[in-house]
């Protein structure tokens, strides 16, 4: 009896030496492979601080350890090319963009998820295939239409759709709508809806309702998502490309496109144009992470 | 209020796919008046374009490589980083990271890495330093059209695994802990419990997994762009298009027609996603 004891005693030793083992195994590979990860930008960053010059005189080129390490390829990447102008683009597309498609996606997941009307399923697949469409799909029509759209003065400057930012908003937006909508609707669906119920008791209009009910408590959901659209709109390589005449009204994402035969010949130029590329969404993303992974998960876990 | 945006949102991509279709069936290269043709193009596009067969090959590799690798990567991190673990959190930034980067960035960062040009390259340099190859002799990981591709789905992937660690980990946390405990007691092991128990009851979760992986697998595009506009070894559906109709040519009606091939394919798992959101809307 007691035998049988001091085996289970020894078994359950030997069971926990076992796990202790394999969860040693399994920090060694996450560790691993978090370096794999991380390796590529951390090599981005190192490399866009050496000079140029001793890549090349190194026998071993790129493989080698510093002399020196300075910020020139920057201030070169900087002074040659238009960033602020790229940057600023980046910025009257994006907030705009953001905004709008927050605004009106959220009152659209207001009407649906208010009211039950036969078609809201309809609208709602409509959005969401229309989202997953690859944009390539599209394009060609859209940009034989965005040459023919007017446009009146204040908004566009050659009176078209095309090579404008008006024309770039309204891609976003509309493309972003479907999916912003889905994720609304579904998280004001779990709204309790007594205090909506209760400010139609007291007289408040659908508008007031929407404003001063809903809206204040999808904030933690818009919150998410304007973080989530900030990085992708910005992130958008495809339409601005498309949708812009090769030139100076480019967003910093699709303007890496003309300054890459530029820097193609220096890395340590190239690296350093890909640190300032990347560094507002990294920026943002290290500031909400919270936020972003909310955006994310919220969209998907309905199904 | 719902009519607007819907009516915009209709126009511009609904009627644009349409309008897709329609040209397909066209001669058009941009001018004078539209020649119905009927299948000509796809005659050509199917028995007379070389890059055709050899970019829906790319793109069935790519959906390969994610389907096979990346993605169930991406689902043993969420698994792993699940379970209570020190620093989990940490791991979750680390994978996520690249992320939040763009595609053309992706491509600048790995260029880096790649570069054949003597002394540029991380990799050449590292295997001429350490000996395993000589300079002349290493390869031209973005340039050789037998290896490039392996190259850029190494880079792709790089992004897509933190896409899918994210988006399984939410639902893995929706996963009620009882299931877990009752399979325990019952004496599974932790593979077991997983396979037999958490990933059925995921089935949501894994059908979003599979579409956002095929989608992505269509939808390929920025990140050989930047490389090389997707040629010589990189020709993928969507930039052959741009291509043909945008910015080298003007052959519309052709192009439409390649477009219209990718819009049956995406079809499929949009069509999927869409009759499952049906299903469990109507429950």
């Amino acid at each position: 009896m007691s035998g049988t004891v001091a085996m289970a005693g020894q078994r359950t030793a030997h069971n926990r030496a076992r796990r202790r083992l394999s969860r040693i195994g399994l920090y060694v590979f996450l560790t691993v492979l978090a370096v794999i990860f991380l390796w590529p930008m951390v090599y981005a960053l190192y490399t866009s601080l050496r000079p140029y010059g001793e890549l090349v005189a190194n026998a071993n080129g790129a493989f080698s350890t510093p002399k020196t390490l300075n910020l020139n390829n920057y201030f070169n990447v900087w002074n040659n090319s238009d960033l602020v102008q790229y940057y600023w683009n980046t910025a009257v597309i994006t907030i705009p963009a953001v905004l709008l498609t927050l605004w009106i996606s959220s009152m659209l997941a207001f009407a649906i998820s208010r009211y039950k009307w036969r078609f809201n399923l309809i609208v709602l697949m409509i959005f969401t295939a229309g989202n997953l469409l690859p944009p390539q799909i599209i394009i060609v029509p859209l940009y034989r239409l965005y040459l023919l759209l007017p446009v009146p003065a204040p908004l566009s400057d050659n009176g078209l759709m095309y090579n404008q930012f008006i024309g770039l908003i309204l891609i976003h937006t509309t493309f972003q709508t479907g999916f912003c909508t889905f994720v609304l609707s579904n998280y004001m669906k779990t709204l309790s809806m007594e205090l909506v119920e209760a400010a139609m008791i007291d007289g408040a209009g659908v508008f007031t309702i929407y404003a001063r009910v809903v809206l204040p408590l999808v904030r933690p959901a818009l919150a998410a998502l304007a973080t989530l659209l900030f990085v992708w709109i910005y992130n958008d390589f495809f339409w601005a490309l498309m949708l812009f005449e090769s030139g100076g009204k480019r967003p910093i994402t699709a303007a890496l496109n003309n300054l890459s035969g530029a820097f193609f010949t220096d890395p340590t130029q190239l690296a350093a144009l890909s640190v300032m590329a990347a560094i507002p969404t990294i920026v943002l993303y290290l500031i909400l992470q919270r936020y972003f992974i909310s955006g994310l998960t919220l969209g998907s876990a309905k199904g | 209020m719902v009519g607007v945006p819907l009516a915009i949102f209709m126009i511009l991509i609904w009627a644009m796919a349409l309008v897709s279709v329609l040209w397909s069936f066209t001669d058009w290269q941009g001018i004078g008046p539209l020649h119905f043709v009927g299948l000509q193009e796809y005659n050509y596009l199917f028995t007379g374009y070389p890059p055709f067969w050899p970019a829906v090959s790319h793109n069935l590799l790519w959906l390969l490589f994610f389907v096979c690798i990346a993605t169930p990567i991406g689902i043993l991190l969420a698994v792993l980083l699940d379970r209570p673990l020190r620093g989990s959190r940490i791991y979750q930034g680390i994978f996520f990271t690249p992320v939040v980067l763009s595609l053309a960035v992706v491509g600048f960062i790995w260029e880096l890495q790649y570069s054949p040009v003597a002394g540029h390259g991380f990799i050449d340099s590292a295997l001429a330093a350490t000996g395993l190859m000589s300079g002349n002799s290493s390869p031209d990981w973005l340039g050789d059209k037998s290896i490039n591709i392996w190259a850029v789905l190494v880079a792709a992937s790089w992004r897509h695994i933190g896409y899918i660690m994210v988006l399984y980990l939410a639902g893995l946390k929706s996963v009620d802990p009882s299931l877990r405990e009752a399979a325990a007691i019952d004496g599974a092991s932790e593979s077991q419990t997983f396979f037999h128990v958490v990933f059925p009851v995921m089935a949501p979760i894994n059908v979003v997994i599979v579409v956002v992986t095929v989608i992505e697998s269509l939808r390929a595009f920025d990140i050989v762009y930047i490389i090389n506009h997707g040629k010589n070894g990189l020709e993928l559906l969507a930039t052959l298009i741009t291509n043909t109709s945008l910015s080298e040519a003007s052959l519309i009606g052709f192009g439409s027609a390649m477009a219209t091939v990718l819009l049956v394919i995406s079809l499929v798992p949009i069509v999927l996603y869409l009759t499952r959101v049906m299903r469990s809307e109507e429950q």
